[in-house]
Formats: structure tokens, C-alpha cells, sequence
């Protein structure tokens, strides 16, 4: 390879050679993958006078998408959450995106290329992208069905599918059930993912690893020790030291039903991923005559250019410094440096970041810098705690001071911050940076990154372009630094990060990043919520004498003074304190003073409606309701005169209740066994679930009886905002319960829980937060999860953007409810054994005190009179209220002039409408 | 109870009154509805011992709600929120304070009509419709 700086500057020459065609130059890419997308986005960002035009051109049928999240394609299913960048990149008129359309030939001579459906485009300008493809080791039997290889959505589906398929072959065999047997061959990043993935599809996994240990390009011996701990505690098996000899075909399917290894050992398997790494896709570089690499690549210099000024290779193809780089973030640089020489820039390669994080569920391990001490007279400090499953090791220069690499495994909290410190030195003793958080001698200095550290190495943004952004274009949260920066929007492993400068940044600048509720108190409801709670305070008076913010005294003209005390609350903060008490068991909601603090539909413990009127909504545990009790709820809405609408979560609400009537139906709801169903209260509502292996084919476990139990114990449990549960009988999801805050999902072995689900404005997927729970550990996992948003999360913040909002998000949430990282968890477990403890029907306990029932009376001089201003048409057989047209032809009506036409007023047997 | 108070718009003299309820019907902060002279009024009875009277029905909804909203301060003011669409409002005046976005129904006005009180030995008196401004 020629040095790079041999030739004369690259940039002078496309400049020189300026086409004489009037309209933008021509750059093809070729490949449709993740650093094509990067390198058209960077282009299209700087290329502002619209100089170049682009044609991409993708083999696979899609647009660019996160191949790097690809796992998350196993619980995600849909294509469209790994979709990379602004879509309207590829609505830009000067781009072109030929999909299911891959180059066959490079005339570098004409300066053209061919497509796979014979059509020739020229090009001022090249640029290979074509990636890699997996590698296929020549085992014998490697092309059997039911052998796979694990690198694009395809794979991935086809993948799916085949698992899915065994497994019902063993369901309809009858008899003997016994679980998909899968096996991946390569134990490294990606053979760990797709165990993970086989796992997560209900099959048995099997690693298979030539090496000594997984992840042996990243991670030393030590590390690949407590590697394998963590590995065969999720229930994964691991073979190290194993070569595969052939592939055996099963005789009964005729596909792939057997493993033989050099040892002699044996595995049965009904399916094989391989995973032994990736070669360069460099046969159009091949067959264009252009230099490739002893390992394969296309041989570029440090600007990304081949021996071909006018073809340039980026990404896994480009064999750069000597070797191909499978990792994402070097070939975002590389597509950086490409898109600014395309500009006339001069950048060059800065060399590659192979810093690497596994994306595997309950697993972290991170590697970055020299991991291997390579470095002459590398030091190594190590923390190893072989019971916990923790390996962590940095590697210092020789003076001890200076970082230059590291490997964790088991805790990878520290990788964040340690990463971008390579080459700088350590503030005070760095094995405080190894020490568990929280234990003595723990606590290692607070890092002030360096400006020129990369923070967020898939997007290439620094600590200072972070600062720069809260700085010079005013960004005051993370959304902003984000939306600004780019930072942390690929694998999201920086984030913990890129918060943790921006705050300091904005504290730096005085911004006040305020968590005040109101103008009556300083505190956030979280903040609120631990203050109470430890000063066991039990009425809005004390609390805001004691917490609330007395203002600067406002004096009158006339020199009286108007405010000198924190004042009386309002519709924010009281409605929060109430939240509060109820979630710390004080009684009644409507006892006492508390009653005063309740919001609009927690005032009548129903939901108001647009005239006033409310609707009522009994319990339904699980959805499961007897006929008698339909009858009863069908002959109470007849005798009221009341609405009747099945509510999305699988109960029945009344329509149309006045004040004065409440007390009535609760009274004859209660009788008959109902209770309230809290949907006017931030607070459980639902537990949706499906039918369930009671009835269901293919019901795996009793997903009404979950629901119930778990509809049974949270109900009345108050929160931040409303709370909604599903159960899904088994993996078919019908009682959609991902859409949930918690939803839970029948396996085999159990119940995998998913929390952080959402519809509404922002509908969230839920995401794995454990796996195969027996009864009781669900149970406790829920209690910590609800236990821990109640007390932590802010006002009217779902579960969703709260677990954002944790640190280190739903590992963050996990290591606090399932490790105890934070030792609060007896506490939540006391605090929700209280709850279910003094639950009590709340419209019960109502209707038995004549105190509270007086406050539903409709005037007080007037308790039983209707409103009198309601009116009511009928519509599709029920009652509606009329609208201001509708009321104003009625009001005429009764002062005698003409009847409207269309729907007539109705005068039930108890309502009360104007003739 | 013999202490007098009164609150709302000024009293004129000759004001004529409406005996509604005793002040112990009233509980502190959370407001009743109540039919003076056919006209839907809600009453609210503050920590200090006033009693403050506007009208029932909420400009931004139509609905007649008022007295079901949460009884605030907003610098010293006493306030009510309108419990349909968390207008502010000004309990001694009736004037709202803060729109929150909205405009009130059917062009009425974002304010809310007052009446004056008084208590008189424990019972609360409403001024009569001929005295409202």
C-alpha cells in the first residue's frame, strides 16, 4: 500500500477534474447498509449547494437499517423499530435509493456500474459499502436445512421462523414434549447474541467455541471466565476448546439433527447458527482489478481512497491500516472522512475505536483500548469476584496513571465514562474505578472528560461538541442534546454519559434545572414522596407548612402584608399529595381534609364526563365476569337510565350517572359482589389477559387466573399515573400485553415479564425485563417494579419515560429490583405487602359512613334534585347528551315553537330532562 | 356561631338576602353546589371562616361543575380550578386568572359571576340575583 499522502492532495484533483455538465457530480454507493446511510446523511448535512447527487444502491429489499440491534428484531418484530435516522433522508430529491438492486460490474475504465437488472449508471465518483458477509466455516453438512447464519432481518426471520416451526412439530407430534435444541457455532459477539436470541424463542442454546474462552478477540482469559458463569446462568451451555468435525443429517426430517466435534463428543440439534465471524464482500473490488487485502478488503489509504482515485471503499469491505473492521463506529468515521473529501476536505482516518459492548439481556460485558495490555510495559489492575459473576480489569501505562484499556464483565456501569479517557490520565486511585458502587473505598473520582473525547463513538461526538451544545445552541435537557448532537441515538450505551455532562454543563452555565412542582413547593414528587414518608407527615396542612415555599412577602399599596405563608396548594400539587398519602396507606381518600385534595374524578370516585355527569366503572378482575354478574350490571344501567360501553380493558362502563345518583348504584353494585374499579383514579385500572391454557389450544399457562390474582392484588394501588397490566396465556400475545406498563407473557418454564409499555400518545413497546419467573418471583419482581416507579417517578410520568429517566435505564431498573443494587428492596417489599394488607373497597367503605355520603348530594339545599340544565338524546338506542344545537332547539321547543326534526329528547324512568 | 363575615362584591345597602345552609354544612375547601332562587351557585368555605359564592356553571365546558374543583392559593389569592379543564379562578372576584389555552363555550365570559355572602349565627346567606352587578 502507497503512503497516503504520496499521491497529490485528492481533494485538488476532483476539483480539477470538475465535470464540465452543468447540475450536480454523480457519487454511487454501493451497498445499502449502515455506513452507506451514514455516509449519504453526512453528505447531504454539509453538501448544502446540493454539488453531489447520490445513488444507493442495496441488495436487500429494505431501506439502511440498525443491523447492530439486530437482536432486538427477536422481540420487536417489526422491521420499522430498527430503521436508522430521519426517514426523510431518502426523500431528498438528489438521493436515489435502488433497493433489491445490487451492482454486478465496475467499469472503472468508463466509469460506470452495472445493476443486477443489466442497467448502467455512470459515476463521477465510487464508493464501495458493500460490507461483509458471514463467514461459512467448510464444515461438512453446513448447507443442511436448519443451518444458519446470523447478519441480516432475513436470516434473522428465517431464523424465527424455523424455531417456531420445530416447535410446533413437537406440540402436534403428541406425546413427549421436549424443547428446540439449537446450537451456534462461534462464541464471540455475535454467536453470544444469537444464543441470547435462541433463548429468548424458547429454544435450549449450546455455544460452541474454538477457543478458550468467548469473546477471546475482546476480553482476556479472566474475563472470559466470569463470562461463562453469566452465560450458564441463563440457562446457555458453553463448549470451549470445541471444533466441529460435521454436521449430521437427521434420518426422520432430513434436516440438520446432529453436531460431531473433533473430541468425539456429540450434540443433538433440531438448529445450528453460525457464527464465526465475517469476511469482506470485496468481489467487485476484486473483479474491478482493484488492490484487495491479504485477508480480504479493498485496500484503501487513510482518506478511504483504493489505487483508484475515484473509488473509494468505507465500512467492513475497506481494508484499512492493513486490516477490515467489523465494527460499526470505525465505519462511521471512515464515511465521515469520505463524505468530507467529496466536499474538498482533507480529513483523514483517525484510527478505529474497537471498543465493543455485548447487547445481550442480563449480560454486560464491555471491552475498550488495549483490553489485551499489548502496550510495552502495560499494567494490569483486576477485581474479580468469581461469586457475583464480576470480572473487571483496567490496563495502565507503566507509571499506573495513564488509561489505556479495559475489560469488563458482569458490571459494565464504569464503561461509559472510562472509555473516552483512553490515553488521558486517571484523577486519584484508579482501582476506585473497579470497587463495587457503595462499598468503602468505592467511589471513584468525578471525570472530567477532555473536550476532545469521544463520547459517543457510533455518531463520533465528543465531550465538547456535548458542552458546545447546551453552550452555544442552548439545548437545557438531554432530548435536546440528543436531537442536537446525535449523541447516544445509535446503541444508546453513552447515555448515562451524555446526561452526565449536559447536567453539569447546564449547572455549569446557572441554568436552574428545576424539578419544582408548583409555585407551592421546591420539591419534585419524588422528593415529595421520601419527604412525607420520612416525616410521617398525614395531612396537606403539615405538609406544606412544613415543605412548602413561602414566597417573598408580596406587600399592598397600602403597606399590609398579602402573603406570608407557602398558601393553600392547588390543582397541581394537592392532587399529588393526595397520590402520595394514598400510596403510603392513609386512609380513606376521602377522609378528613384529604378529601379536599382529591382531582375531578377522585373528588366523586367516578369520571366526569363533558356535561357533568359521570360514568362508573365496577371491577372486572382479568375480564372474567359470570353471567349473573352481566345481569346485574346490564339491569343497574336499565334502572339508571345509564350508557353501556365494553371498555378497552375488558370491563363495562355506565354513562351518564349524576352526582346524587353515585351513592345509588354503588349501593346496589356492591351488594351484588362489585367493587370499585379505580378507572377514576391514577392508579391500577386494569389486568388485561387472554383466555388462557384453561381454554385455549395453545395456552401454555392459566393466564385469567394470573390476571386475577395480580388484578387482585394491586387493585386501589395508587400511583404516579394510571397502571395497566396484561397476561398473555403464551407467546401469541393476544391480550397484547407489551402494549402494557407490566405485561407478562406464559412460557414454558414460567412467565417472562416486560415492563415500560405504553399506548396513548406515545405508544412504547414493553421490554424484557426477566425471564422464565416462577409464581412468586413474578409476584415479587411486579411488587418492586410498581413499588419503585411509585416512589421515584414524577408527576403524571408513565412507566415508559421513567425507566428512561432511571440511571442506567432498565438495567438501571433491573439491578435495583432483581440485585438490589440500592438494598431498598425489603422496603418495597414491606411497603407493597402493607398495600395488599389494608386494601379496602373504597365505594364500600363509603356508602358505610354518612359523613362522605352527605358530599354527594346534588345541591345543599336541594340533595336529591337533578341538574336541572341536562338534556339527553337518544342515539343507537341509548342516551347521549344533547349538543348546544340540539339544546337550544329543546329549550325553544318547551316555549312552544316548532319541534326539531331528527333524534327526540327522551325521558327515561330517571332521568330528569327538560320537555 | 355568631361571628359575622362576608366576602365576594361589595355589599350595597339594602342588599337583600337568601338564606341557603348552615356554615357547618360547609366543609372547609370543598365546595357545594346549592339552587338560590333557581340559579346554580357554588359555595366554598375557605380555612380562614369566609365563605365565597360563583356561579356553578363552568364558561369552558358549559357543565355545571364549579363547585366540584380543587380550592387553591395563587399568590395569595384564593382560588378554584375549574375541574373539567383546570382553569384558575379568582374566588373572591370570580375572575379567571388563567385561561390555560382554552376559550370559554358558547361566547360567554371567561369570568365567573360572584355574589356577595354573609354568615349570620351559623347560617349562610347568598345575595339575591337583583344585587349582582
Amino acid at each position: 500500500m502507497t503512503g497516503p499522502q504520496a499521491s497529490p492532495d485528492p481533494s485538488v484533483d476532483a476539483a480539477a477534474s470538475a465535470d464540465p455538465t452543468p447540475g450536480p457530480r454523480h457519487v454511487v454507493v454501493v451497498g445499502g447498509g449502515m455506513v452507506a446511510q451514514r455516509l449519504v446523511e453526512a453528505l447531504r448535512a454539509r453538501d448544502g449547494a446540493g454539488t453531489w447527487r447520490v445513488s444507493v444502491f442495496a441488495e436487500e429489499p429494505r431501506k439502511p437499517y440498525d443491523r447492530v440491534a439486530l437482536t432486538s428484531y427477536f422481540s420487536a418484530r417489526d422491521p420499522e423499530e430498527l430503521t436508522l435516522g430521519d426517514p426523510a433522508l431518502w426523500d431528498d430529491p438528489l438521493v436515489t435509493l435502488h433497493r433489491d438492486c445490487a451492482v454486478t460490474e465496475i467499469d472503472r475504465e468508463a466509469r460506470t456500474v452495472t445493476d443486477r437488472l443489466g442497467r448502467v449508471h455512470a459515476y463521477d465518483e465510487l464508493v464501495l459499502a458493500t460490507g461483509s458477509s458471514a463467514a461459512m466455516p467448510p464444515i461438512p453438512g453446513n448447507d443442511l436445512p436448519g443451518v444458519f447464519v446470523y447478519r441480516t432481518i432475513d436470516d434473522v426471520a428465517a431464523l424465527r421462523g424455523w424455531v417456531e416451526d420445530k416447535r410446533r412439530a413437537m406440540e402436534t407430534d403428541g406425546g413427549f414434549e421436549r424443547p428446540v435444541r439449537g446450537a451456534v457455532i462461534g462464541g464471540g459477539l455475535l454467536g453470544l447474541e444469537a444464543a441470547g436470541a435462541l433463548k429468548a424463542l424458547g429454544a435450549q442454546a449450546t455455544v460452541i467455541q474454538f477457543g478458550t474462552h468467548m469473546m477471546d478477540a475482546q476480553i482476556d482469559l479472566g474475563g472470559g471466565q466470569a463470562l461463562k458463569r453469566l452465560i450458564n446462568e441463563m440457562g446457555i451451555a458453553v463448549r470451549c476448546d470445541t471444533a466441529t468435525k460435521e454436521m449430521k443429517v437427521s434420518r426422520r426430517t432430513g434436516h440438520v439433527g446432529r453436531l460431531d466435534f473433533v473430541d468425539g463428543g456429540r450434540l443433538d440439534v433440531d438448529v445450528v447458527v453460525v457464527a464465526t465471524g465475517v469476511r469482506p464482500r470485496d468481489q467487485l473490488a476484486r473483479e474491478a482489478g482493484l488492490e484487495v487485502g491479504e485477508r480480504g478488503g479493498a485496500v484503501v489509504d487513510l482518506a478511504c481512497r483504493t489505487q483508484d482515485e475515484h473509488v473509494w471503499a468505507v465500512g467492513e469491505v475497506a481494508c484499512i491500516e492493513g486490516r477490515c473492521l467489523g465494527l460499526v463506529a470505525p465505519g462511521y468515521a471512515m464515511a465521515e472522512v469520505v463524505a468530507d473529501r467529496l466536499l474538498g476536505g482533507s480529513a483523514t482516518f483517525p484510527g478505529a475505536d474497537t471498543a465493543t459492548k455485548l447487547k445481550l439481556q442480563g449480560v454486560d460485558v464491555a471491552s475498550f483500548g488495549d483490553a489485551f495490555a499489548r502496550t510495552e510495559g502495560a499494567m494490569e489492575l483486576v477485581y474479580a469476584d468469581p461469586v457475583a459473576g464480576v470480572y473487571k480489569k483496567l490496563v495502565l501505562s507503566d507509571d499506573a496513571r495513564t488509561l489505556l484499556g479495559g475489560v469488563f464483565v458482569g458490571d459494565a456501569t464504569p464503561f461509559a465514562s472510562l472509555r473516552p479517557m483512553v490515553g488521558s490520565e486517571l484523577p486519584g486511585d484508579p482501582g476506585a474505578f473497579l470497587l463495587p458502587e457503595g462499598s468503602s473505598g468505592g467511589g471513584a473520582a468525578a471525570l472530567e472528560l477532555p473536550d476532545g473525547a469521544a463520547v459517543c463513538s457510533c455518531n463520533n461526538v465528543t465531550a465538547g461538541t456535548i458542552r458546545g451544545a447546551v453552550t452555544e445552541h442552548g439545548c437545557t435537557d438531554l432530548a435536546g442534546v440528543k436531537a442536537c448532537t446525535k449523541a447516544g441515538t445509535s446503541c444508546g450505551s453513552c447515555l448515562p454519559l451524555v446526561k452526565k455532562i449536559t447536567t453539569t454543563e447546564l449547572e455549569r452555565a446557572g441554568v436552574e434545572v428545576s424539578n419544582a412542582l408548583c409555585e407551592h413547593f421546591e420539591l419534585s414528587r419524588a422528593q415529595l414522596f421520601d419527604a412525607v414518608r420520612v416525616a410521617d407527615l398525614h395531612t396537606f396542612s403539615e405538609i406544606i407548612a412544613r415543605f412548602g415555599r413561602v414566597p417573598e412577602p408580596v406587600v399592598s399599596t397600602d403597606g399590609a402584608v398579602l402573603v406570608r405563608d407557602a398558601g393553600r396548594g392547588c390543582d397541581i400539587c394537592k392532587p399529588v399529595v393526595a397520590s402520595v398519602l394514598a400510596s403510603l396507606g392513609n386512609g380513606h381518600i376521602l377522609d378528613g381534609e384529604q378529601a379536599t385534595l382529591q382531582d375531578t374524578n377522585d373528588h366523586v370516585m367516578a369520571n366526569m364526563q363533558k356535561d357533568g355527569t359521570y360514568s362508573v366503572v365496577p371491577r372486572i378482575p382479568g375480564g372474567e365476569i359470570t353471567p349473573d354478574g352481566l345481569l346485574v350490571i346490564g339491569q343497574v344501567a336499565k334502572d339508571f337510565g345509564l350508557y353501556t360501553k365494553i371498555t378497552g380493558g375488558q370491563r363495562i362502563d355506565m354513562f351518564g350517572a349524576r352526582i346524587e345518583q353515585l351513592p345509588h348504584i354503588w349501593r346496589r353494585l356492591v351488594e351484588h359482589g362489585f367493587e370499585s374499579g379505580h378507572a377514576y383514579g391514577k392508579s391500577l385500572r386494569t389486568v388485561k389477559s387472554c383466555v388462557g391454557s384453561t381454554w385455549c389450544r395453545f395456552g401454555v399457562q392459566d393466564s385469567v387466573g394470573m390476571a386475577v390474582d395480580l388484578e387482585l392484588r394491586y387493585r386501589g394501588l395508587r400511583s404516579p399515573h394510571k397502571i395497566k397490566l396484561g397476561v398473555s396465556g403464551c407467546a401469541r400475545e393476544c391480550a397484547e400485553a407489551r402494549g402494557k406498563d407490566v405485561g407478562v407473557i406464559a412460557t414454558d418454564n414460567g412467565w417472562n415479564v416486560y415492563v415500560g409499555g405504553n399506548g396513548g400518545f406515545t405508544p412504547r413497546h414493553a421490554q424484557l425485563l426477566a425471564e422464565d419467573l416462577d409464581d412468586a418471583a413474578l409476584l415479587r419482581t411486579i411488587d418492586r417494579f410498581l413499588m419503585y416507579y411509585i416512589r421515584t417517578a414524577d408527576r403524571l410520568q408513565r412507566t415508559a419515560p421513567w425507566i428512561e429517566d432511571v440511571e442506567g435505564g432498565l438495567d438501571g431498573v433491573r439491578a435495583v429490583i432483581m440485585e438490589d443494587s440500592l438494598g431498598i428492596c425489603a422496603d418495597l417489599d414491606a411497603a407493597m405487602a402493607q398495600h395488599v394488607d389494608q386494601y379496602e373497597d373504597e365505594w364500600r367503605a363509603a356508602l358505610e359512613d354518612p359523613e362522605k355520603l352527605r358530599r354527594f348530594g346534588s345541591f345543599v339545599n336541594a340533595p336529591a334534585t337533578p341538574d336541572p340544565d341536562l338534556v339527553y338524546m337518544t342515539e343507537r338506542g341509548q342516551v347521549r347528551p344533547a349538543t348546544a344545537d340540539e339544546r337550544a332547539a329543546v329549550l325553544a321547543e318547551a316555549e312552544g315553537i316548532e319541534p326539531p326534526a331528527g333524534p327526540v329528547v327522551i325521558a327515561g324512568t330517571t332521568l330528569e330532562v327538560r320537555r | 356561631m355568631s361571628a359575622e363575615t362576608h366576602a365576594g362584591p361589595d355589599v350595597q345597602a339594602g342588599t337583600s338576602w337568601v338564606q341557603v345552609c348552615l356554615l357547618r354544612d360547609l366543609e372547609v375547601e370543598r365546595g357545594v353546589a346549592a339552587l338560590v332562587e333557581g340559579e346554580q351557585v357554588a359555595l366554598f368555605r375557605l380555612t380562614d371562616g369566609t365563605v365565597c359564592a360563583v356561579q356553578q356553571r363552568d364558561p369552558f365546558s358549559g357543565a355545571n361543575v364549579m363547585s366540584r374543583g380543587i380550592v387553591g392559593s395563587r399568590g395569595g389569592v384564593p382560588t378554584v380550578a375549574g375541574p373539567m379543564y383546570k382553569q384558575v379562578f379568582d374566588l373572591r372576584t370570580g375572575r379567571c386568572l388563567d385561561p390555560v389555552g382554552f376559550d370559554p363555550v358558547g361566547g360567554s365570559s371567561p369570568d365567573l359571576a360572584s355574589r356577595a355572602v354573609e354568615v349570620r349565627d351559623g347560617v349562610v346567606h347568598v345575595a339575591t340575583r337583583s344585587d349582582l352587578p
